[in-house]
């Protein structure tokens, strides 16, 4: 089931389209990846869930219903353009920003208390955000994004300004909020962590959603058919093995070693392969050559492109 | 609704509770009462200082008329003007009073030389003592008596009085009461450049902390402009009263220990002035005279309550119209330097309400008074200068249902313009993107 559904969004502002007839299902549970270049529309489309705009067309349903104001409260955002009051203490803020998003003051307190102790930062709490470090500032601002335990969380490019262990934290964190039943949107550039926490994605690019779906399917339909072979024994010996349904693309030889590229031209299973080789070199070590989500990104954003 | 209220919570507590609020609450009064203190201690002291003027006089006639007073002394010298500036000792002599043999008949030719720019007290006095004596002389030249222009010379002061059918003598309120309305439609004047500034700073603030988003992710851009421009009202309103309270307590308590020490002096002061004032001479500063009524005296003859209640009202419904434009502004630019270009126009009308006022003051009854207290730009400002003058009921009403139409209309503009503009950055905007802002869809 989708939580949140996004059907046929137009955006235009008074020079650019910035969003055309996109629909997007995010699926209940699940992490979702929203994915494009700089100024695909990945902004616009934020601001328009979030109901800081609205769309020019289309419609937007959230756990089933039409989007309204007071969905508000169960949304969490962190934005890109971010930032907390310099000059206010910490503990002071996070009540603030809290109770905006319509907690109660004594159940901010309760839950606050639980993160800072959580997050090491108790000490904090009196201070001035301006006296806390960067590092620090991003530590206050992602419990106060996700305090009110919001069934959607969209985070965009979360992990800007943590070093790598606190990255890691976070990532945890995100993992844990999965865990207890909230979906996550995450706007980022970093596919390596889409690569390690998305389940879906949606690929914008120039106002048009190109791609999008499970990351598995997504993967398999950008497949290329390429195996990696590590073998010991002659090239010749290789090359001979293989039938017409197989074709050596590359072959280099370190010392007794050989690194063999071979294309699987008939949708042949991997074990065929495996079998005609078997009976003339030694195999090492063997593996389908999967794309990156960097790949897949590259690629169909060239595709769009035209 | 509840939300609003927490931002105008956070706009006042952070206000106020911030050490510069509290300085300028605490020093605000304190310079009032010093300044209040200074003036009653000069006022006390001015017999002090003795000016002894040397007078070189060679019409032969005039020296001897001349008649000093407690802080003017002249002295007669019968040496050349040449010699009595050689020896002329700047520790004891104030200056040099030069009658060459033509003043009589010049009106230009008397000199009076000093070491430094003289006081325009001295200047003043001295001119009135030479023409007087000089008419005098001519006078009697001409033959006719002193006294018999003494019984020819008629003093005219004109009293005013409002037509009131019920036949009760009252009387209207003069320069005081005036002063008052020019007073606090200074005050509205000053108010809305202060505290519209802050609202602006506010924005700003919140734009370059980048904050924004996150709070417009939770309220309504609206809710959060309204919630600053109020919750800054507040602080506004605060600092005032305060500053009422803690000035009254000081002048008073400065007021009472000075005079304390010195009252009989005060006395004496205040008798020689009503004696003066009775007399319709008019050598005294017009604020030592008000400093001479009292306070229930001041009041006489118009409405109290009425005044304060416009006062209040237009006090808020100024600030209100600016402030939106204020905050409009905030969210148009990326920091305070790009303010400038968008601050003219909001200047212009406040300025302009203030140099109208000045006019209103001394006539106000006219088509200018009347048209630019009804326009809300300038209407706080002018009609409060008005407003002793018991301006016409539907004058007022009019007045207050432009200024309630222009605040609606200034927020309507701020809130499309503030709701597009808090989330660019870095972008130079011009009128013309303004403009646009205002009529596309959100």
């Amino acid at each position: 089931m989708s939580i949140l559904s996004i059907r046929n969004v137009t955006k235009n502002y008074a020079t650019h389209k910035a969003l055309d007839e996109v629909s997007i299902e995010v699926p209940e549970g699940s992490v979702f990846g929203l994915l494009g270049p700089n100024g695909a529309g990945k902004t616009s489309l934020i601001r328009i869930i979030n109901q800081i705009t609205g769309p020019d067309s289309g419609e937007i349903y959230f756990m089933g219903n039409k989007l309204l104001p007071e969905h508000v409260a169960s949304i969490g955002y962190l934005p890109e353009e971010r930032g907390l009051y310099k000059k206010m203490e910490v503990g002071e803020q996070a009540l603030y920003l809290a109770q905006l998003k319509g907690m109660s003051r004594s159940e901010a307190v309760k839950r606050l208390r639980y993160w800072f102790e959580k997050f090491e930062m108790k000490s904090w709490w009196k201070k001035k955000i301006e006296e806390l470090s960067k590092g620090m500032q991003q530590k206050v601002q992602f419990i106060v994004t996700i305090l009110h335990e919001p069934k959607l969380l969209i985070l965009d490019e979360p992990f800007t300004g943590f070093d790598p262990i606190n990255a890691n934290i976070i990532k945890d964190e995100l993992l844990n909020l999965r865990e207890k039943g909230s979906t996550i949107i995450l706007s980022t550039h970093r596919m390596e962590s889409v690569e390690e926490l998305c389940t879906h994605i949606a690929l914008i690019n120039k106002s048009k959603k190109v791609l999008d779906g499970a990351v598995k399917d997504v993967r398999k339909q950008f497949r290329t058919n390429l195996y990696e072979v590590e073998y010991k024994g002659t090239s010749i010996g290789f090359a001979n093995a293989l039938w017409a349904g197989f074709e050596l693309i590359d072959n280099k030889q370190t010392d007794d070693h050989h690194f063999a590229l071979v294309k699987n031209l008939n949708n042949a299973s991997p074990n065929d392969l495996l079998k005609l080789l078997i009976n003339e070199v030694e195999i090492l070590s063997f593996k389908e050559r999967i794309p990156g989500m960097n790949d897949i990104f590259i690629e169909s954003v060239k595709n769009s492109n035209g | 609704m509840n939300k609003i209220w927490l931002i105008i919570q956070r706009e006042y507590l952070t206000r106020v509770k911030k050490k510069s609020f509290i300085i300028m609450t605490i020093l605000g009064p304190l310079l009032m009462g010093g300044l209040v203190a200074g003036f009653v201690y000069l006022s006390l002291n001015q017999g002090d200082s003795v000016s002894e003027i040397k007078v070189v006089d060679e019409t032969g006639v005039l020296a001897s008329k001349l008649k000093s007073t407690k802080t003017i002394i002249f002295k007669n010298d019968t040496m050349s003007v040449e010699i009595a500036r050689h020896l002329f000792n700047p520790n004891t002599d104030y200056g040099i009073l030069y009658l060459p043999k033509n003043t009589l008949e010049s009106g230009k030719a008397a000199v009076l030389y000093t070491e430094k720019q003289p006081n325009l007290t001295i200047v003043s006095y001295l001119e009135t003592e030479l023409q007087k004596n000089i008419e005098n002389i001519k006078l009697t030249e001409a033959g006719i008596q002193k006294s018999t222009l003494d019984s020819i010379k008629t003093n005219i002061s004109l009293q005013q009085k409002p037509v009131d059918p019920s036949g009760k003598d009252q009387e209207f309120s003069a320069g005081l009461t005036a002063g008052i309305g020019f007073v606090s439609g200074l005050l509205i004047y000053l108010f809305i450049f202060m505290y519209g500034v802050q609202v602006m700073r506010g924005v700003i603030e919140e734009k370059t902390n980048r904050i924004v988003e996150v709070i417009i992710s939770s309220v309504k851009p609206f809710q959060l402009m309204m919630g600053k421009i109020i919750g800054i009202a507040m602080v506004g309103l605060t600092q005032f009263l305060l500053w009422i309270i803690l000035s009254i307590a000081v002048t008073s308590f400065v007021t009472t220990a000075m005079v304390g020490k010195d009252q009989k002096k005060l006395i004496e002061m205040q008798q020689q002035q009503q004696q003066q004032v009775m007399q319709g001479a008019d050598t005294q500063p017009a604020a030592l005279k008000a400093a001479d009524m009292d306070f229930a005296g001041m009041f006489e003859g118009f409405n109290i309550t009425k005044i304060l209640l416009c006062f209040v009202f237009y006090f808020l419904g100024g600030y209100l119209l600016y402030s939106a434009l204020f905050a409009a502004i905030g969210a148009a630019v990326d920091s305070e330097t790009d303010t400038q270009q968008f601050m003219l126009p909001i200047t212009i009308p406040l300025i302009f309400a203030y140099v109208v006022s000045t006019i209103v003051m001394s006539n106000p009854e006219s088509q200018l008074g009347y048209w630019f207290s009804i326009i809300p730009f300038t209407s706080p400002v002018v009609m409060m200068v008005r407003m002793p003058f018991d301006p016409p009921m539907i004058d007022i009403i009019i007045s207050m249902v432009s200024l309630i139409a222009g605040f609606l209309f200034t927020t309507w503009i701020a809130a499309r313009i503030y709701r597009t503009g808090i989330l660019m950055y870095g972008k130079k905007v011009s009128y013309k993107e303004l403009g646009k802002w205002l009529f596309h869809k959100q």
